[in-house]
């Protein structure tokens, strides 16, 4: 918390204890309710600006959170300490293909080499995708066929279900094992055991070693990254696809053959501080720039803790928007209590006529005027406050709904209540009370108290 | 009898709308405890000038003004409400009891004022003023419940609540039918009986007839200043319960 909110919550705080402990602010808070209760419609008309505008608060404050949490969750998913560099085929290759009717582009094994003498760099993942068949028998799934290092694992927060990941000793001898994703398993072992049973990818047979627990697939946000599905994958070591394949990879969809060589289609690269992720970014982007290693822009640089910092950026503009919507409704709701209340100190005259006979000093009118408004207004808050957490809470519900789906755009963020934001919107409310109310309370205390009492 | 207020040579000037008026000009009066004053006059006399004086709601213009001992002419606001809630109490014409309170409730108001803090002792004492003026029946019903004379009996019973040095009654019995205004005469001279200093406005000769004293301005200065004997009071109205007034006050 700001010293901003820290000082408005303590006024409040402070307001509220005075008004239950000492016998003069009892007596004028209870004043002030049956005074409001005593107009209950007035009251809530009155009030329905300052209502509009904390719920307002509230929900849109909520649905900042949700979505970046969202967002913040998919960055966790690729990791922060991570970057990501892909070979991308050019888009303007056509005599490449033509000619050889191979596309050669991406990162190369020189690059991997290069990329391990930088010294921030704890850890480099390379993989190979293959679009291949797997088979099982009669059953066949089109997975992803990943060829991997051992670490693939735990840069990728992958989880096992059953057995091992591929482990260093595969590498080396070209083991053909496998690991499944939860969904390749599915398919192809609906009813089997599928550990240490044998699939067929390619023209090889590979034992399956480990069985991978679900896992969230990243989104495909942020442009340059592309939406990866664990769950469909099968992974095997590096050295053996290098082996059992070549570094051609031949592709048919659709009657149509291509063929493409790619040495690696992706480098995770881990970096052990995250203060260094964006100069081992810059780093491994002039590598990667030289001219003489990769004359086509055939790779992609993704680095998750970017998106980060626009989050941040897109929340401090967030804040920033709110806080003049709440500004504008809280002023709006502000003229219209002050409106109320002057009408009411007009009503009341006599009464303030009575009480200054009675021996009320200007203070003491002053201060029951003062304390209805902020009663009011801090009743307007409380009410926004109640409606816009019950919003935030039954939003689900709502979207359940079968008519919710005209409102609410699919895949948009789901709310979650940010506590700060009660408080803001809450002691801003009785802050509305104070200044607007200021002016009417006065009025009613420097009134001749003689006109007053003569006052229809 | 000590003195409860003196003036000397009060002089009251207002404008209004750039007209200057002189409602008072050079009044001299002086008002002994136990006293039960009937102010009359003719509209413009400058009777109700010098009622809001008295009451300090209003300050003089020139001349003093000492109430209980202290000169209130050069006081000011805050000090001059200060006054109103201990030594004051008002009777009005219109009653002015405040609508959104019980009976209780509007006897209470001038101890808020005094900074008096409310308890069962207190509570006690206005549930007992509510008896004294007859209302022990209805400590709960608001103002609009109750007929014009009981609302006049609350206001009694408000002015007395902060045991004040002098009570001033603006056309006590203005808005009230005969019978009525006697029950509340019958009230206001048994307090003045029981030792309450009263200073009372009307243009009424058998409600002025009530009091110990007439005082009759004109033209803003006093007319006549006469002694009255008082009728015997009737005592075939509702008796009052005395000695609640002993403990009240």
């Amino acid at each position: 918390m700001d010293f901003f909110s820290i000082t408005l919550v303590s006024s409040l705080v402070i307001l509220l204890v005075f008004l239950a402990t000492t016998d003069k602010g009892r007596r004028g808070l209870q004043l002030a309710l049956r005074s409001l209760w005593l107009h209950k419609l007035r009251s809530f008309l009155s009030m329905l600006g300052i209502i509009i505008g904390t719920s307002a608060v509230i929900i849109l404050m909520a649905f900042g959170e949700g979505s970046e949490r969202d967002v913040l969750e998919d960055i966790k998913r690729l990791g922060t300490t991570n970057i990501i560099i892909r070979s991308v085929k050019p888009t303007d290759d056509a005599n490449t293909n033509r000619r050889q009717m191979v596309a050669t582009y991406g990162l190369t094994y020189q690059d991997l080499e290069i990329l391990k003498t930088i010294p921030s760099i704890t850890r480099l993942v390379p993989m190979r995708i293959f679009p291949q068949e797997t088979r099982r028998g009669a059953r066949a799934h089109h997975s992803r066929g990943v060829a991997t290092v051992p670490r693939y694992a735990e840069v990728n927060e992958l989880t096992l279900l059953d057995g091992r990941f591929i482990v260093e000793e595969d590498d080396e001898r070209m083991n053909n094992v496998c690991v499944l994703g939860l969904e390749t398993a599915k398919t192809l072992f609906p009813f089997e055991e599928a550990l240490g049973s044998s699939v067929k990818l390619g023209e090889f047979v590979y034992v399956v070693v480990g069985l991978l627990a679900e896992r969230m697939p990243t989104g495909g946000t942020g442009g340059s990254q592309a939406a990866e599905d664990f769950n469909q994958d099968i992974y095997i070591p590096l050295q053996t696809a290098r082996g059992r394949f070549g570094e051609r990879i031949t592709m048919r969809a659709a009657g149509s053959r291509s063929a493409e060589k790619v040495d690696m289609h992706q480098i995770t690269v881990t970096i052990e501080d995250v203060d260094k992720v964006r100069p081992t970014g810059e780093i491994v982007r002039a590598i990667l720039s030289d001219p003489d290693r990769h004359p086509r822009q055939d790779w992609a640089l993704t680095v998750p803790l970017d998106r980060l910092e626009l989050v941040e950026r897109t929340k401090a503009n967030i804040r920033q928007s709110l806080g003049i919507y709440a500004s504008i409704s809280l002023l709006v709701g502000g003229i219209g209590i002050m409106n109320v209340m002057l009408a009411t100190v007009t009503e009341r005259t006599r009464e303030v006529g009575i009480r200054r006979a009675l021996g009320a000093r200007r203070s003491d009118i002053t201060f029951q005027f003062l304390i209805e408004t902020m009663v009011q207004t801090g009743i307007g808050g409380l009410l926004g406050v109640g409606f816009g957490v019950s919003y935030v809470f039954a939003h689900a519900a709502l979207k359940a709904l079968p008519m919710a789906a005209m409102l609410f755009q699919d895949g948009s963020p789901s709310p979650i209540l940010h506590v700060p934001s009660i408080t803001w919107s809450l002691s801003t409310a009785v802050g509305v009370g104070v200044i607007f109310g200021i002016y009417p309370a006065l009025r009613a205390a420097y009134m001749d108290p003689i006109e007053a009492l003569r006052h229809v | 009898m000590p003195e409860v207020l003196r003036i000397e040579n009060l002089h009251k000037r207002y404008s209004v709308e750039s007209t200057a008026v002189h409602a008072l000009k050079g009044v001299n009066l002086v008002v002994h405890q136990g006293d039960f004053v009937a102010l009359m006059g003719p509209s413009g006399s400058g009777k109700s000038t010098l009622l809001n004086v008295l009451g300090c709601l209003d300050r003089p213009t020139e001349g003093s003004y000492h109430l209980g001992g202290e000169d209130v002419s050069k006081m000011t606001d805050d000090q001059l409400s200060s006054i109103r809630s201990r030594y004051l109490g008002f009777i009005f014409q219109q009653y002015n009891l405040l609508p959104q309170y019980t009976v209780v409730e509007n006897i209470e108001i001038p101890l808020i004022y005094q900074g008096v803090r409310m308890n069962a002792d207190s509570r006690k004492r206005c549930i007992g003023l509510a008896e004294l003026v007859g209302l022990g029946q209805r400590l709960d019903h608001r103002p609009m419940q109750l007929s014009g004379g009981q609302q006049q009996r609350v206001a009694i019973a408000r002015s007395l609540v902060n045991r004040p040095q002098l009570i001033l009654a603006d056309e006590p019995t203005g808005n009230l039918d005969t019978k009525t205004s006697h029950e509340i005469m019958v009230m206001l001279s048994r307090l003045n009986a029981s030792g309450k200093t009263i200073v009372m406005v009307t243009h009424e000769n058998d409600i002025a007839s009530w009091s110990r004293r007439i005082v009759r301005m004109r033209d803003g200065e006093v007319e006549s200043d006469l002694p009255n004997t008082p009728e015997p009071i009737d005592f075939s109205g509702p008796p009052l319960p005395m000695h609640l007034l002993e403990e009240a006050a």
